[in-house]
């Protein structure tokens, strides 16, 4: 019984992307290959535990899907046949002769990730349909009312229809900056479970995070030779290792310094410098997450943080700088320096960032160390307050309030 | 596919020479060579517009446009493509040709 239900687990994980990706490309239609997706499993749940576990798990699931979406097709035809009929026509086109790699499961993502949808939308879309989270899950993980989930799927489902978003990868022309529009997409969910934005849910949500990360795996498997791709691999890696460290017993972040790092993921950090030191040997000029996993690799190379190797982390962060001048990575570049060139230095150089950042609550906060290291008490107060009403997360609201009530 | 691929503009200044210069180009070269084209225009200005109401008895003819607002439609195109992605590519060139946002909106039912 219970290897039964581990096995409909795996092969929830293994097979719903399949499933789903094929039937899409066969009938045309999210909507019948999501439904048609549920109601296989659904039957796996119930047939399973009597009947055995079949031999080829994903094979029985998608004909078993495959028949469910053709009896609604036939329920619908009695209704609507020339319209149905149409449709089905519709979505035979050859897949397109410049891209160079085809794959359902790629097409299915690349579809749930287009720029003609709100970001929003395609986050909760590529958790329903590549990840096969729940409804439910999705509304808790976006504290969203499962009612307007709900709409904003169908929505989504109906606008890919009507307006034609194509099921299909991008021509290579495109490639370079659909990827990294997916990326974007994986690293939101990533940083929504890892750093929860908001007051009443987990300060981080292990489900988030593991989704991102096992959905970047699929897009590494398949487009194995981008650079951004692993990068971000690396990065969430890399990240996810210090997930147990992050946050005390008592909920409460636990800063980089404060860390117990004998708790870090000995594994995940392996195959993180793994895959940063296999692009390093590309000798290809890095990206945004290949910079960012590079300065994780850094940070998880030193046993203790003041092993850190402070210059090769502010060389990097001047790399990114050239990439991506935003004030974020300014403010980033100088928690670095206050290590390598001392808090007055770096204070400098947060204090201009004022006009940009003074809404956000990691400004604060980090002028607020600076100025206790210095030891300004008064005024590392103040911004310890300013940088606490700004804060969502409630871990990191209880660490800043530690710090500051640990001022003289 | 049909796409309504319409002009929205800030202001209610019609488009300069320069500008119907760049259209002109996009139209011949990129929607009619490639048989993208089906139709388009530009509009009068907003002022110029009457609105028209004969639900009821009687028809009414109001002055102006049916909504005041910032944005005004200026143009449009109808194109024909084969899918999205072809037609925000279209689109882009477009917005550029016309200086001006555009919205692109799939017609319904008409393949």
């Amino acid at each position: 019984m219970t290897d039964v239900r581990v096995a409909i687990t795996e092969a929830h994980h293994d097979e719903w992307v399949r499933v789903v990706a094929a039937l899409t490309r066969r009938f045309g239609d999210l909507d019948i290959a999501e439904e048609a997706a549920a109601e296989a499993f659904a039957t796996a749940v119930e047939r399973w535990p009597a009947d055995g576990v079949p031999p080829n798990p994903g094979a029985w699931l998608t004909t078993t899907a495959n028949r469910k979406a053709i009896d609604r097709i036939r329920r619908e035809n009695k209704r609507d046949d020339k319209q149905k009929e149409a449709q089905l026509l519709y979505d035979n086109d050859p897949p397109e002769p410049l891209s160079a790699i085809d794959d359902d499961r790629l097409r299915l993502i690349f579809t749930c990730c287009h720029p003609a949808l709100a970001m929003e939308t395609r986050m909760a879309l590529t958790l329903r349909m590549a990840g096969g989270l729940t409804m439910p899950q999705i509304a808790r993980a976006f504290l969203v009312q499962e009612a307007a989930m709900g709409q904003r799927i169908t929505r989504a489902k109906a606008k890919i229809k009507a307006a034609r978003i194509p099921y299909r990868v991008p021509s290579a022309e495109d490639l370079p900056a659909r990827v990294s529009g997916v990326l974007a997409v994986l690293y939101l969910v990533f940083n929504e479970g890892y750093l929860a934005t908001g007051p009443e849910t987990d300060p981080v949500r292990h489900e988030l995070t593991a989704e991102a990360i096992r959905l970047t795996r699929l897009i590494r498997a398949l487009l194995p030779e981008d650079g951004e791709v692993a990068g971000l691999l690396a990065l969430m890696l890399l990240t996810e290792a210090r997930r147990t460290a992050r946050v005390s017993a008592s909920g409460e972040l636990v800063t980089l310094d404060e860390q117990d790092r004998g708790a870090w993921d000995a594994a995940l950090i392996a195959e993180g410098h793994r895959l940063v030191r296999e692009r390093l040997a590309t000798g290809q000029a890095p990206g945004r997450y290949q910079i960012l996993a590079a300065i994780n690799a850094v940070h998880t190379s030193a046993r203790e943080m003041r092993e850190t190797d402070w210059s090769q982390v502010v060389a990097l962060y001047d790399q990114l700088a050239r990439l991506d001048p935003s004030p974020i990575v300014a403010l980033n570049r100088a928690i670095a320096v206050a290590e390598l060139d001392g808090p007055q230095v770096a204070l400098g150089a947060v204090d201009r960032l004022e006009d940009t950042l003074v809404g956000y609550h990691a400004y604060h906060a980090t002028r607020a160390d600076l100025l206790r290291r210095l030891g300004r008490s008064q005024e590392s107060r103040a911004a310890y307050d300013q940088a606490i009403e700004l804060a969502g997360n409630t871990a990191e609201t209880a660490s800043l309030t530690r710090r500051r009530d640990r001022l003289g | 596919m049909h796409y309504l691929v319409s002009v929205i503009a800030d202001g209610t200044e019609l488009a300069i020479p320069g500008e119907m210069a760049a259209i002109n180009e996009f139209n011949d070269n990129r929607l009619k060579a490639e048989g993208y084209w089906v139709f388009a225009g530009g509009l009068a200005s907003p002022g110029t517009a009457t609105v028209v109401d004969n639900r009821d008895e009687g028809v009414v003819f109001t002055d102006g446009p049916f909504l005041e607002s910032k944005e005004y439609l200026a143009g449009f195109w109808i194109i024909e493509a084969p899918d999205l992605d072809v037609a925000l590519k279209l689109a882009a060139e477009g917005s550029r040709a016309c200086n001006r946002k555009i919205e692109v909106r799939p017609f319904q039912g008409i393949a």
